[in-house]
């Protein structure tokens, strides 16, 4: 073959060893859509396939979470929440704590748990945890759902609860907290498929972690109990947003915009990062896994 | 004539750490990572022995793929052939972007689908009809496509009736009908099939050949084909890659690459000579294959016949022992056996003492092309004494004689005459 006819093809597309620095494949992952569709479709659905109780599953966990919670933690420990009844307080927090564990306990298994798809069929690997994070902000929404109507229950017997105006931001936290999920569980992700001592270390690691996230307790309460230890939570940014979800939501705790600030950033990192590497892992990853 | 080149692969090579991954791995890593943030080349390329599964190593890194070239026109079915662990897999799983070369580029003229498995991403909760779509979507096909094509699909796999049932409830065969049936109403520029046709029973096996013809055949769809089973890439392909050991032996017409194989398959060679000890009572001590002129060669024309020369030996007077001659094509098909008995010999009792025996094949029986003997001695349905397998094979060469139509079908070229009578 010569020169010329050699310029007279046009190429769609190069498999190379490397992948660029940074991409997101947003062009690749639209052609896809229908995938991600299908994918967030089928985490949904089959979940409570061949269960008696089908979504109800969704609605007992944080419930029964809540009442424990409130039962240890307020009734028999005596952290105060203020004027706002303890089981709302821990029914926000545990809601939107749910939802950044579910994102990235499902991301950070996704090599792992798709092996067998990944190793037989070529498409963008960040549709599945991208669907991962939107089907588990589906189960949010309806876990959101019993919020409303404790909130609403809670109201008409007479507690003070509130909104405060800057609910409306509170989609923004939200994606926050799966963007941070996301970032994380990408770069978790990418780790185990070498090295599965993560995958060990993140099993307890997020246990722990709530417990540094003020899910449970208002941030005021670790700087005046434990001064010491008060920096672990004060430097965790999943602690501001939980705190901001409970002060946009019920009015009570404050908001920090420095604290909020430095969450976006750590979240942006994160994010980047957890891209960074996932794009690194998983050209190869099916040699290692 | 201009060749429209529609995937060109460029010095591919794959390399793989064997062992397992351990300490001793991050400390690899960390070299690696070294070298590069200094700008220097990945140390462990430079080493690697070639990709022999039987022989020892130097090194604990080993190139699965070394050095591959080669272009795929459009409309071509190209078959990928080579002996286990010779690389087949990994270059279909690096042309199917599961994997990336460890050097090499591969460039594609259009968009590819590749059907390592049936039924990947199929979940046993969901129906059929939901896996149709999710494994579609899979396989890289949009939901608007695969709705317009739902009916054709549900009636390709004859599973209709389940078609609203999970898919865990389907018999195994019903399960890969429906995996296939999505799968060949795919419609990339390039098709990759490893040997997913080794599954279904043959009446199905034939319709997705047939499928798959048709694909490239009207389709003008280029289809990558990998396969132990050399009737199905023989009847499918139109030209094929041999691969051994990491690298291409041969780029060729299907024919001639399957011939190849069949030689490569196995150390055979003219001549065998027994180098083992053996505690049998009857055996081989000495086989070899020689053409018209008495010459030791496995190459025969096809117009010539041949001889193959079998030294027996017995240590014993063993009565009812024959021996006979399996003729293996190239597709592994027995195309016939001669015996000792054929012919009036009476070979009642073998006396002690060596023995040599002489078959003269005639010409113009075997179609050109690659065949294993398989000889053996043995009292039928009673005792195998000694049998001599993959070690001899003799090629079968076309010498102009059939030229003419050198894809004539069929195991055998018997020379007939042909009485060719004007009537008006």
């Amino acid at each position: 073959m010569n020169q010329a006819e050699q310029t007279n093809i046009t190429w769609l597309f190069e498999i190379t060893p490397k992948n660029k620095f940074f991409s997101l494949n947003l062009k690749e992952v639209w052609q896809y859509r229908d995938l991600l569709v299908l994918f967030v479709k089928r985490d949904v659905v089959t979940v409570y396939k061949q269960t008696v109780l089908g979504p109800l599953w969704y609605l007992i966990q944080p419930l029964f979470t809540s009442i424990t919670f409130t039962i240890i933690f307020n009734n028999l420990a005596g952290i105060d929440t203020g004027t706002v009844p303890p089981f709302l307080f821990n029914l926000a927090g545990i809601t939107v704590w749910n939802y950044f564990t579910a994102c990235l306990n499902g991301t950070s298994n996704t090599f792992g748990a798709n092996a067998g798809i990944f190793g037989k069929v070529y498409f963008p690997r960040i549709i599945v945890p991208i669907s991962i994070v939107i089907s588990n902000l589906i189960k949010f929404g309806i876990q959101f759902l019993i919020f409303i109507a404790f909130y609403i229950f809670y109201y008409l017997k007479g507690a003070t609860v509130g909104l405060n105006g800057s609910v409306v931001f509170f989609p923004f936290l939200i994606v926050l907290m799966g963007v941070l999920g996301l970032g994380l569980g990408m770069f978790i992700s990418s780790l185990v498929t070498k090295y599965r001592d993560f995958s060990n270390l993140i099993g307890f690691g997020v246990q722990l972690l709530m417990y540094l996230s003020a899910v449970m307790y208002p941030m005021v309460l670790i700087k005046e109990k434990l001064p010491s230890y008060g920096w672990l939570v004060q430097y965790n940014p999943l602690a501001y947003i939980i705190e901001t979800t409970r002060y946009m939501l019920l009015e009570v705790g404050q908001i920090s915009i420095w604290g909020l600030g430095y969450t976006f950033l750590v979240t942006v990192i994160v994010f980047f990062v957890g891209v960074l590497i996932f794009n690194k892992t998983e050209k190869n990853f099916i040699d290692t896994v | 004539m201009k060749k429209d080149i529609i995937l060109k692969a460029e010095n591919i090579s794959k390399q793989y750490r064997l062992g397992q991954v351990g300490t001793g791995t991050l400390s690899h890593d960390f070299n690696r990572w070294w070298h590069q943030i200094r700008g220097k080349e990945n140390p462990y390329l430079k080493i690697g022995d070639a990709n022999d599964r039987s022989t020892k190593g130097e090194s604990d890194y080993v190139w699965a793929l070394q050095d591959i070239n080669f272009e795929v026109e459009r409309g071509e079915i190209l078959g990928i052939i080579g002996k286990n662990g010779a690389g087949k897999s990994t270059l279909l799983k690096i042309l199917s972007r599961v994997t990336a070369p460890t050097t090499g580029s591969i460039k594609f003229g259009g968009r590819v689908a590749s059907l390592l498995e049936v039924g990947t991403g199929f979940n046993g909760e969901m129906t059929g009809r939901e896996n149709i779509y999710l494994n579609g979507a899979i396989l890289g096909m949009t939901k608007k496509e695969i709705t317009s094509k739902i009916d054709e699909i549900i009636d390709f796999s004859g599973c209709e009736r389940y078609i609203d049932t999970p898919v865990k409830r389907y018999s195994s065969g019903m399960y890969v009908r429906l995996a296939f049936a999505v799968a060949a109403f795919l419609e990339p520029d390039i098709l990759i099939v490893d040997e997913v046709l080794a599954v279904g029973d043959a009446e199905f096996q034939k319709k997705a050949i047939g499928k798959m013809q048709a694909i490239s055949r009207t389709g003008g769809r280029t289809v990558l084909f990998v396969s132990h089973n050399m009737a199905a890439v023989k009847s499918l392909c139109t030209r094929g890659i041999l691969l051994e050991n990491g690298k291409i032996k041969d780029i060729n017409n299907i024919n001639t690459i399957i011939s190849n194989y069949l030689l490569l398959n196995a150390d055979s060679s003219a001549e065998w000579k027994r180098e083992t000890e053996t505690d049998s009572q009857l055996f081989f001590d000495r086989i070899y294959v020689s053409n018209s002129n008495s010459k030791i060669t496995n190459q025969i024309a096809s117009g010539e016949d041949f001889t193959i020369n079998i030294f027996l030996n017995a240590l014993n007077s063993i009565s009812n022992s024959t021996v006979s001659i399996k003729f293996v094509n190239a597709e592994g098909i027995a195309v016939f056996t001669t015996s000792l008995h054929d012919y009036d010999n009476d070979f009642e009792v073998v006396e002690k003492g060596k023995y040599k025996l002489i078959t003269n094949i005639s010409k113009n029986i075997l179609t050109p092309g690659s065949y294993n003997l398989v000889i053996a001695c043995f009292v039928s349905r009673i005792k195998l004494f000694d049998i001599v397998e993959d070690k001899i094979s003799i090629n079968i060469e076309d010498l102009g004689i059939k030229k003419r139509d050198l894809d004539r079908e069929g195991f055998v070229v018997p020379n007939y005459k042909w009485d060719f009578l004007k009537l008006e």
